[in-house]
């Protein structure tokens, strides 16, 4: 094993695979050898694997998307870069209409073998155009993927099924945990959509979270265990598919539940999880169920405006302490 | 062009529209579920473009795309079958007439949303450049769509690119019910093609030889790694926008002034006039064509619809792993 931040990791996704098919290709707004993507994924690769396979686009999201799809129902693996997700709303119809519905609509006839990898997340004081988390639109396309890693490990293990998968995915990075460092093996490895990670086991209470909540959610977990409280920490890696056994299985055993993420709370990525398991673990509960999100606002600029509506570990301890 | 391509074209016409005139009359029996959008008066477009094409070119189509599948060489059978919602059809029922796909003819699929099949044209012209063989890409589209987004956008990159593609608009002048004058302050679209810095043309789009040359030179070009080419051809649909559209904005003497431009009689004079085809000879390509129209009709009418349950089936590729949900 070695350490490497998810930033790297993402990027031997990349190049392995760019190696390993000469069908996969890349494309993106500054994605090539003059800045290697906004946030630095893709240094390197133009310079690798030539211009003609890592393509810097117009600002063109719509195109950028298109492109992808027409590429892919025609022999080609296309990886989208979008440079923020807030911006994928340019693209909605190439990414919800097209992708997602092309096998669908054609009766099974194409594969859109389309990775969409774009930055969600707050935090870093760009306000309400670059900070989104949009993950439930998405969630709500049949005929879509939606991963969201939260390690180096499951960056890169993802990444790389999505890539050799055939159908479009919709893959979440969190700009926060770019230059986070993790684990990974030296060698090649995939880390399958739809099977959850327990981060952490515990016993009194499961908390499920996503990107960079699952980080905040095992600090807050560190903290809540030097009170006695023991947490189970459960990162989904993908909302589409989602491992509701998984979920369903800790809420059964620890009989509480605390649903954190960075989005919207109404009709969010927290509402779905915890619709699931009033459905279908609704008997084990000893206690109300409570979702950390943001509240139902655009991101703010300000320093002391966007740190009050982004979920913190403060938040999430005082909510499971509410419930055990 | 040889005589047999010439005849071979006028065939594909009159089956086109005795296609269109078929669906028209079934429609009126509610035996079409939803709504349809008839390509009749518009099929010099296709025909004139897809004669330029080979098996392994690639066409994207529109809401209006039986005429497209059909000269690209699509089956009338399935294509009927899939109009009727039935689980013989191209898409087996998912996609009806607004989406039919023959990926084994090169049809990339007909998409509903307007304009979002130029960009998906463009990509299949990137794939084409990147996998180094010598396939084309015709992408219709109507002039409304020339307003979306999307055909900036795919037009721009597929010029920058050098994609082989032919971007082809069928202007028929209304956008549903808006006049092309109350939304466009030009006249040719063609000649936004110079904004990409790429080559634009006007053709009469009821001419189907002045269509075929035209693509002849653009599918030429692309192939030969000349990059994209806009033609703008001016037709006109005979029918409404949908099958309950009466039109009536459209003035009577210009609908009269358009059907005395009928591609197919012009082309079927001509042919006359050329010596290629005989009256005798062209009754006898009516018959042939309108047989094989009722052939699949009688196979999309006698066919299954699909069981409600597979309405879960084709999300995604591996079932499976979908199923987890």
């Amino acid at each position: 094993m070695r350490e490497v931040t998810i930033r790297d990791a993402l990027r031997e996704a990349l190049r392995e695979e760019m190696q390993r098919d000469n069908t996969v290709f890349l494309l993106g707004e500054d994605i090539g050898r003059y800045w290697g993507g906004a946030f630095g994924v893709t240094k390197g690769l133009a310079e690798e694997f030539g211009d003609e396979r890592v393509r810097d686009t117009p600002i063109s999201e719509s195109a950028i998307i298109g492109v992808g799809v027409g590429a892919a129902i025609t022999g080609m693996r296309s990886v989208a870069e979008i440079m923020f997700g807030d911006l994928s709303a340019l693209a909605m119809d190439q990414i919800c209409n097209q992708a997602a519905k092309i096998r669908y609509m054609f009766g099974g006839q194409a594969s859109v073998p389309l990775v969409v990898r774009t930055p969600f997340g707050a935090g870093v004081n760009i306000a309400s155009h670059h900070s989104q988390s949009l993950e439930a639109w998405f969630m709500h396309t049949p005929g879509l993927y939606v991963a969201v890693p939260s390690t180096s490990y499951d960056a890169k293990g993802l990444l790389k099924t999505a890539i050799r998968g055939n159908d479009p995915v919709l893959f979440v990075e969190h700009k926060l945990l770019y230059a986070v460092n993790g684990l990974i093996p030296e060698e090649d490895y995939t880390v399958p959509f739809g099977a959850a990670d327990i981060k952490r086991e515990g016993s009194d209470v499961s908390i499920v979270a996503t990107l960079y909540m699952v980080h905040k959610a095992l600090t807050a977990a560190e903290q809540l265990s030097k009170e006695g409280i023991s947490t189970e920490v459960i990162d989904p890696r993908t909302l589409v598919p989602l491992d509701k056994q998984t979920i369903v299985k800790s809420v059964k055993k620890t009989g509480r539940l605390v649903v954190v993420s960075e989005d919207c709370k109404t009709a969010g990525v927290s509402a779905e999880i915890t619709a699931i398991v009033a459905e279908e673990a609704l008997d084990y509960l000893d206690a109300p169920i409570r979702r950390i999100a943001e509240p139902d606002t655009p991101i703010p600029f300000s320093p002391a405006l966007e740190k009050f509506v982004i979920p913190n570990e403060k938040s999430i301890a005082k909510a499971v302490k509410e419930i055990v | 062009m040889e005589n047999a391509k010439l005849l071979e074209m006028c065939r594909q016409m009159l089956t086109i529209r005795f296609f269109e005139e078929k669906i028209f009359e079934l429609y009126g029996q509610n035996l079409v579920p939803g709504t349809i959008h008839l390509y009749a008066g518009e099929e010099a477009v296709a025909v004139g473009v897809c004669a330029n094409l080979r098996k392994d070119d690639y066409i994207t189509s529109t809401h209006r795309g039986h005429g497209h599948c059909i000269a690209k060489g699509a089956r009338l059978d399935k294509t009927m079958a899939e109009i009727l919602g039935k689980k013989t059809g191209y898409c087996k029922g998912k996609g009806g007439s607004m989406h039919i796909a023959d990926f084994n003819m090169g049809m990339l699929g007909a998409t509903a949303v307007v304009g979002a099949g130029i960009p998906i044209a463009a990509g299949a012209g990137l794939s084409i450049k990147l996998r180094g063989t010598d396939q084309v890409v015709a992408c219709f589209f109507g002039e409304g769509a020339s307003n979306q987004g999307t055909f900036h956008e795919g037009i721009n990159l597929a010029g920058v690119w050098g994609l082989p593609v032919v971007f082809v608009c069928e202007n028929n002048l209304y956008a549903m019910g808006t006049r092309q004058s109350r939304v466009m302050l030009i006249e040719d679209i063609a000649d936004r093609a110079s904004a990409y810095g790429i080559q634009g043309v006007a053709v009469d789009g009821n001419d189907v030889l002045a269509v075929y040359e035209a693509a002849r030179m653009a599918v030429e070009r692309a192939r030969r790694g000349g990059g994209p080419t806009l033609i703008e051809c001016k037709t006109y649909r005979q029918k409404g926008h949908s099958r309950f559209d009466p039109a009536t904005y459209r003035p009577k003497e210009e609908v009269g002034e358009w059907l005395k431009k009928d591609p197919i009689a012009r082309f079927q004079t001509k042919l006359f006039e050329m010596g290629v085809l005989t009256e005798a000879e062209a009754q006898k390509m009516v018959q042939e064509a309108k047989r094989a129209v009722d052939e699949a009709t009688k196979f999309a009418m006698e066919s299954p619809f699909p069981e409600p349950v597979e309405a879960l089936e084709d999300v995604y590729a591996n079932e499976e792993s979908a199923a987890i949900k």
